[in-house]
């Protein structure tokens, strides 16, 4: 491989997100009143996600992912497959797996570089035949999960030092790498290669896509 | 002040400068300038328009039913029969033309008979070959609303040249030249093309064997060693014209293993409509009212801010008439095409100057609903404007080019974004052509790139390359290109060219570069569109 593809996953290659995925969780909670209480307060807190979001990626994901807490490793696992099959394969950008195809003819190693957790990601990149994927670990302890995620944590400045290194370990110039995000939190991940692509962005990283240049991809 | 009485000529064509002549009105982008020519000056006007066709649609029957060493179309449908239809994109007539588009007149009599000879498998395809692709609106301007809402978007859409399931290679000519073609065109029963010329590069065998073809194959010509050999490309005489002959050969095969019926029709020089029509004439023959109207108008323009004057002038919408219509196998209906379109365009100009004038307008075939970027600047300069010739360049070999526009530095990103970064890197490193050839392949890779050809309506990745080559005849045959008004120095400079703030300034450049304190000066007065066929 000449050098590698970097994606982010949720609203770049799948028109979903981290929230969507807990919502499928809270949704599939075994008991009824398990199941209202996560469903209500999810929809309760998204205002305030929304808010933690324009913080920073790192502060969100700390407030969100505790609503993991208490989640059994097996059932994150099975209902990780049961999403990907019956929810996210629907969701995939078809024009950005075309892309992928291309991509990967021309020489880049494919590697997905994800904020939401592995037990997703892992059906996803299983599908998807790329080379490494990289996601966040939720921290579990005694078979639960603890609502923490397992340092260092992919988001933000944190993907794009991830880049580095992996493409420092793997021998790659960062400048003949490619790397493709939805999302202004993935500025500094778009920085760190040569070639940044802004795919379906947000107003923020369609205004530094603009200003430097960087191709625009709506996908489909 | 009253304007000096204009000076009748007995050549239409030509206007000399002397005292009594008024200033020349050019082309600045999306602006004009008055431009006060030393005494002696040149001025090449194009011919007025032709008549137009006074009932089309009889004439796209007549020819449907006449055409040339073919059966009538109506003989060569059946039912049952697979039939697509490929349309030229909206690269060409420019501006766009009045509704309805001349294409929209043809298609409705083919389908028409299509209808009535129960032909209903039926594909029409927008021959865009590298181009961007064409919008929902763009098309349904082109073809009409009627054709738009029964076919778009599953039967009527834009050509795929990087769809890896969709081309198909047809063969190879003696000389070796792949032809890769779009597969539904290929496996059809009959292709039945739609043309529009309004230059007498497009048509013929251009129509199919590159409107439908693939990279691979439009590389076989569109290249920076195929490029170098034309002289001119308005001028189709193969021993003139390698990109011509290349394109003959591959146009050829495809005549051999696929039933083709061409539709062509030009079109006259009636460019500019309503209020602006006086623009479409020599300005000695402008009343006080026109010289008025044009103040005001271009007062008007220099006032607005430049977004507002591309929106201003991407409204316009040209009131051509249709000039001739024929229909047949490729060649013959080509060659009975060309004679009317030189009867339009062609004017007997004798000698050469050793300074090109001329203004750049807002608009180039590659740059419809955008912005005339850089590089469609230096395309439309030593691609175009220079090779509007037949037998010998206007300006003598290594004579000054002296062009008006402002040269923003601005790209349409969405439909030119391989071209940023050629014009800021690949321009950087090299500008010569002959040297490109690595980061044409690079480009040509580019998954980003064609993705955005594939799905958005970006420039296949190589456009701007080829742009870049286009000027190869141009820019060695030229010793210097000055350009008056640019904003920014580093544009011009970028592309290898000078600047000048004023004309005058120019002027000055071309005398001291030429060693004549009076060179020979013309003004090639378009558009209006013209190719002068220069006797030397």
């Amino acid at each position: 491989m000449k050098a590698a593809a970097f994606y982010d996953v949720d609203g770049t290659l799948i028109s979903t997100n981290v929230v969507h995925a807990y919502a499928y969780y809270a949704r599939n909670v075994p008991t009824i009143t398990g199941k209202l209480a996560r469903t209500a307060g999810l929809v309760a807190s998204l205002p305030f996600y929304a808010v933690a979001d324009r913080k920073g990626r790192k502060f969100f994901n700390d407030i969100f992912y505790r609503n993991y807490r208490g989640i059994s490793e097996d059932r994150l696992h099975v209902l990780g497959e049961e999403m990907f099959e019956r929810y996210l394969s629907k969701k995939l950008f078809t024009e950005m797996t075309e892309l992928m195809k291309r991509s990967r003819d021309e020489g880049y190693a494919q590697v997905l570089v994800t904020g939401a957790i592995d037990v997703i990601t892992r059906p996803l990149a299983e599908y998807l035949g790329v080379d490494a994927w990289f996601a966040n670990k939720l921290e579990i302890v005694e078979g639960h999960a603890t609502g923490h995620l397992v340092p260092p944590v992919l988001a933000g400045p944190g993907k794009a030092d991830f880049v580095r290194k992996y493409a420092e370990s793997q021998g790659y110039n960062l400048q003949a790498c490619r790397a493709y995000a939805d999302s202004a939190s993935d500025i500094p991940m778009l920085s760190a290669v040569g070639r940044p692509v802004a795919v379906n962005p947000d107003a923020q990283l369609r205004a530094t896509a603009e200003a430097h240049d960087w191709p625009i991809i709506i996908a489909r | 002040m009253a304007r000096p009485t204009p000076r009748i000529t007995r050549d239409p064509n030509i206007e000399f400068i002397d005292d009594k002549s008024s200033p020349k009105v050019v082309f600045y982008g999306t602006r004009f300038q008055e431009v006060n020519l030393p005494r002696g000056s040149r001025v090449i006007y194009p011919n007025a328009p032709m008549e137009p066709i006074g009932n089309l649609r009889a004439a796209v029957r007549y020819a449907l039913n006449h055409p040339h060493n073919t059966d009538p179309l109506f003989a060569q449908l059946k039912p049952g029969m697979k039939l697509t239809i490929a349309i030229d994109d909206i690269s060409m007539p420019l501006p766009p033309m009045v509704a309805p588009d001349v294409r929209q007149v043809v298609l409705e009599e083919v389908l028409k008979m299509c209808a009535d000879y129960g032909v209903d498998d039926i594909h029409m395809i927008i021959a865009i070959c590298l181009h961007r692709r064409m919008t929902g609106p763009e098309i349904k301007a082109m073809v009409g609303r009627q054709i738009y809402d029964q076919y778009y978007p599953d039967r009527l859409y834009n050509h795929d040249a990087e769809d890896p399931d969709g081309i198909v290679e047809i063969g190879e000519t003696k000389h070796g030249h792949k032809v890769r073609l779009n597969k539904r065109a290929v496996e059809s029963d009959l292709l039945v093309y739609v043309n529009l010329n309004l230059v007498p590069m497009n048509g013929g065998h251009k129509s199919v064997a590159v409107g439908l073809c693939d990279y691979k194959s439009v590389s076989e010509h569109h290249n920076s060693r195929t490029l170098h050999k034309c002289h001119s490309y308005m001028d189709p005489r193969e021993h003139k014209n390698q990109l011509a002959k290349i394109m003959n050969r591959q146009g050829a095969l495809v005549d051999e293993k696929l039933n083709v019926f061409h539709i062509e029709t030009t079109i006259n020089t009636r460019m500019f409509g309503g209020p602006l029509s006086f623009l479409n004439r020599p300005e000695r023959t402008w009343s006080e009212f026109d010289w008025a109207k044009f103040q005001a108008s271009n007062a008007a323009l220099w006032k607005m801010p430049e977004a507002m004057r591309r929106k201003v002038f991407e409204q316009i919408r040209a009131p051509y008439g249709v000039i001739a219509v024929e229909a047949g196998k490729t060649e013959p209906t080509h060659e009975k095409i060309l004679e009317t379109s030189f009867k339009q365009y062609a004017v007997p100009v004798k000698g050469q100057a050793d300074v090109l004038v001329m203004g750049l307008s807002f608009i180039s075939p590659y740059n419809v609903n955008a912005i005339l970027n850089p590089i469609l600047v230096q395309i439309m300069t030593l691609g175009y404007y220079f090779n509007f010739y037949r037998n010998n360049p206007i300006v003598r070999k290594d004579g000054v080019i002296i062009v008006f526009h402002p040269c923003h530095e601005e790209f349409t990103k969405d439909h030119h974004p391989s071209y940023v970064e050629f014009y800021h890197r690949i321009l950087g490193i090299t500008k010569d052509p002959d040297a490109m050839a690595d980061f044409e392949k690079e480009f040509a890779e580019n998954p980003d790139y064609i993705h955005m050809y594939r799905h958005g309506n970006a420039y296949h990745p190589v456009h701007p390359f080829y742009m870049w080559y286009w000027g190869n005849a141009g820019r060695e045959w030229t010793g210097k290109v000055i350009v008056v008004g640019a904003e920014h120095e580093r544009v011009p400079a970028q592309l290898g060219w000078e600047s000048a703030r004023t004309f005058e300034d120019a002027l000055e450049m071309a005398r001291t570069y030429t060693n004549k304190s009076q060179p020979e000066v013309t003004l090639f007065h378009a558009p209006p569109i013209m190719v002068a066929d220069v006797e030397v």
